[in-house]
């Protein structure tokens, strides 16, 4: 390593610190070898050639686009099925119990997953509630799930995916869900459609304006990425697209109090998520 | 082990806290508003709060209606803030301080507000 | 029972309205309906009218749906004009603390266009406002930063003010914060947490 890309303690005190703040994620002193890895690696990659001259630019880049490229660098985000499921297990344990006690008309419970990325999230849930949900058998159940990019939408709709993306799951469920093909699994039907794939952007007004009453929006890994003005415009986007009483859940490193101060904090044993007020 | 919950959106305030808080024995966890603290309290309630008042997102008065709202065994809380004006106190124990301490807290006092709230460190 | 799909159809007669670009006067109208649906909605839609800001700044004074209050909010930071920004600095001196945070966070986004009335700020009689103006720093790039936290550390009489800019020059400083920093120890000899935030901010500095 060059010498001028050495980091300090100093440094790591108050990138530490600030990062913290920014999006809630705190590192042990322990992880201060891959911490530093990864400001050397932007440092280089930015050209900044010195940790005070890079932390300059990331504090006040008005884009927030670095600290978007170091947010990606320093959480590991990858889609595969079943990926954090003690959040569908909080779902069919204690959301859904609670939205169906709640209900005062038989229409169907709505679900919003976004972004649906190549689709294991979408299909996660809808396998979930066939496998664990007995309420599936008494209520209807819409899963939405959208995305920006219309190319991940149709491969999330071909339903075709690779042995790593499945190899979270049970393998019974692996057998009864998907068929062999080749070198990848191929989704069955009945869950294929049980899913609606939609085009969004969740900045665009035109595009989320007719997206409400849902009673359950997941949305993990995304808003983290965004800057500090779009993240809070995109929990008020939520708020809109939820039921009074609706449920957000985030990703498990994602702290709603760096976003928005809107939702209700819940209590559930599995996860922690956000409530939308019910008396609004 | 008495667990202490530090809320404050400055973060030289917290290590300040801290030091003074873990010199004395307690175990000190941290938290930048007051949607995190409710957050962090879910997770495991703790035996006594320490908060400021003016925070981004959810501010102390905030917190504390929340937190003492909240379906979890209740501890107390010391209030402290830049806020020297008596209206400021009056409302922080309406919204369920129990104590109200003007910024900066001399390590002696703090110290001696935690111990006469949840007594000694172990 | 079981899976089923719907032809999504705008939920109310509100969403059908708010599908077609909707004139000023008309969202106007709408910030101050009963529903606080529906003012969050004329709020978000009041990012195409450049000519709101008064109305929004009207509206955040007297908005109590803390939902709108946020939308409000983000609506006037994507405006950033001198309404709006003379607004957010009205909030500053409001007696309502969650009010008072929101317009901190909403400056903090607004760096180019708060710039130019920091100084008058840091300068405020109020030293809550002077404690906020040093909170709205923390994000502003402006050359101008450093020497403007120096000045607070050497001149600030209120001592919480001092220990606001203390936090931050630990951030940003450079070795030109060295000195100011020690007589701000000198100053507040008997004040062990000046003592400690100063100690804190000088190793930050770094040997630069």
């Amino acid at each position: 390593m060059d010498d001028s890309l050495i980091i300090t303690d100093a440094d790591f005190e108050k990138f530490r610190e600030f990062f913290y703040r920014k999006t809630g994620i705190q590192f042990e002193t322990t992880k201060r070898y891959f911490v530093d890895k990864r400001l050397a690696e932007r440092i280089e990659a930015t050209k900044t050639r010195s940790f005070r001259a890079y932390f300059t630019m990331l504090r006040f880049e008005a884009s927030g686009e670095e600290l978007q490229q170091l947010t990606n660098l320093m959480t590991v985000n990858e889609t595969y099925f079943f990926r954090e499921e003690y959040q569908f297990e909080c779902l069919v344990k204690s959301m859904l119990p609670d939205i169906v006690r709640r209900k005062t008309d038989r229409s169907p419970i709505r679900i919003w997953a976004i972004p649906s990325s190549s689709g294991e999230e979408p299909y996660s849930i809808a396998i979930y509630l066939l496998e664990y949900w007995a309420g599936l058998a008494h209520w209807d159940v819409e899963i939405v799930s959208s995305d920006i990019d219309t190319q991940i939408l149709s491969q999330a709709k071909r339903g075709f995916y690779s042995e790593r993306s499945v190899s979270h799951m049970p393998p019974h469920l692996v057998r009864k869900y998907f068929t062999r093909k080749g070198d990848g699994y191929q989704l069955s039907d009945d869950v294929l459609s049980a899913v609606e794939f939609t085009r969004v952007n969740l900045h665009d007004r035109a595009d989320t304006r007719s997206y409400r009453d849902f009673d359950v929006a997941f949305c993990r890994n995304l808003l983290i990425y965004f800057d500090d003005v779009s993240r809070k415009a995109a929990a008020e986007t939520l708020y809109d697209a939820l039921k009074p009483g609706g449920f957000v859940c985030l990703g498990h490193s994602e702290s709603m109090s760096r976003f928005s101060s809107l939702y209700k904090v819940w209590n559930f044993p599995d996860a922690r998520v956000y409530q939308k007020p019910k008396d609004v | 082990m008495k667990r202490i919950l530090i809320v404050d959106d400055a973060a030289t305030v917290r290590m300040y806290h801290r030091n003074i808080l873990e010199a004395a024995g307690y175990t000190v966890e941290e938290a930048v508003n007051g949607i995190e603290a409710i957050e962090k309290s879910l997770h495991q309630p703790f035996d006594l709060y320490v908060v400021d008042i003016n925070m981004p997102k959810l501010d102390g008065y905030g917190f504390l209606r929340e937190l003492r709202a909240l379906d979890i065994p209740q501890a107390p809380a010391i209030m402290v803030s830049t806020e020297a004006d008596s209206s400021d106190q009056v409302r922080a124990y309406a919204a369920g301080a129990n104590a109200y301490h003007i910024k900066p807290v001399k390590p002696g006092q703090l110290l001696t507000q935690v111990k006469l709230l949840v007594g000694a460190a172990r | 029972m079981g899976f089923v799909k719907q032809h999504r159809e705008p939920a109310s007669a509100l969403a059908e309205a708010s599908t077609e670009r909707r004139s000023f006067e008309v969202l106007a109208g709408e910030l101050q309906h009963a529903d606080p649906t529906v003012r969050r909605w004329a709020a978000r839609d009041l990012t195409d009218c450049p000519e709101a800001s008064k109305a929004l700044v009207d509206r955040l004074q007297r908005e109590e749906d803390n939902s709108v209050r946020e939308v409000i909010l983000s609506t006037l930071t994507t405006h950033g004009d001198d309404i709006a920004v003379g607004g957010l600095v009205e909030c500053l001196r409001s007696e309502n603390v969650s009010l008072r945070n929101e317009a901190i966070e909403a400056m903090k986004q607004l760096p180019k266009e708060v710039a130019p009335i920091m100084q008058g700020l840091l300068d405020d009689e109020d030293s809550d406002v002077r404690i906020f103006a040093v909170n709205v720093l923390e994000s502003l790039r402006h050359p101008e930063v450093e020497s403007w936290l120096i000045a607070v550390i050497e001149k600030d009489p209120e001592l919480n003010v001092c220990a606001t800019a203390v936090d931050l020059l630990g951030e940003v400083g450079t070795s030109a914060a060295r000195g100011p920093l020690g007589r701000l120890k000198a100053r507040y000899s008997g004040e062990p947490y000046i003592q400690f935030a100063a100690d804190v901010a000088l190793k930050r500095l770094g040997g630069d």
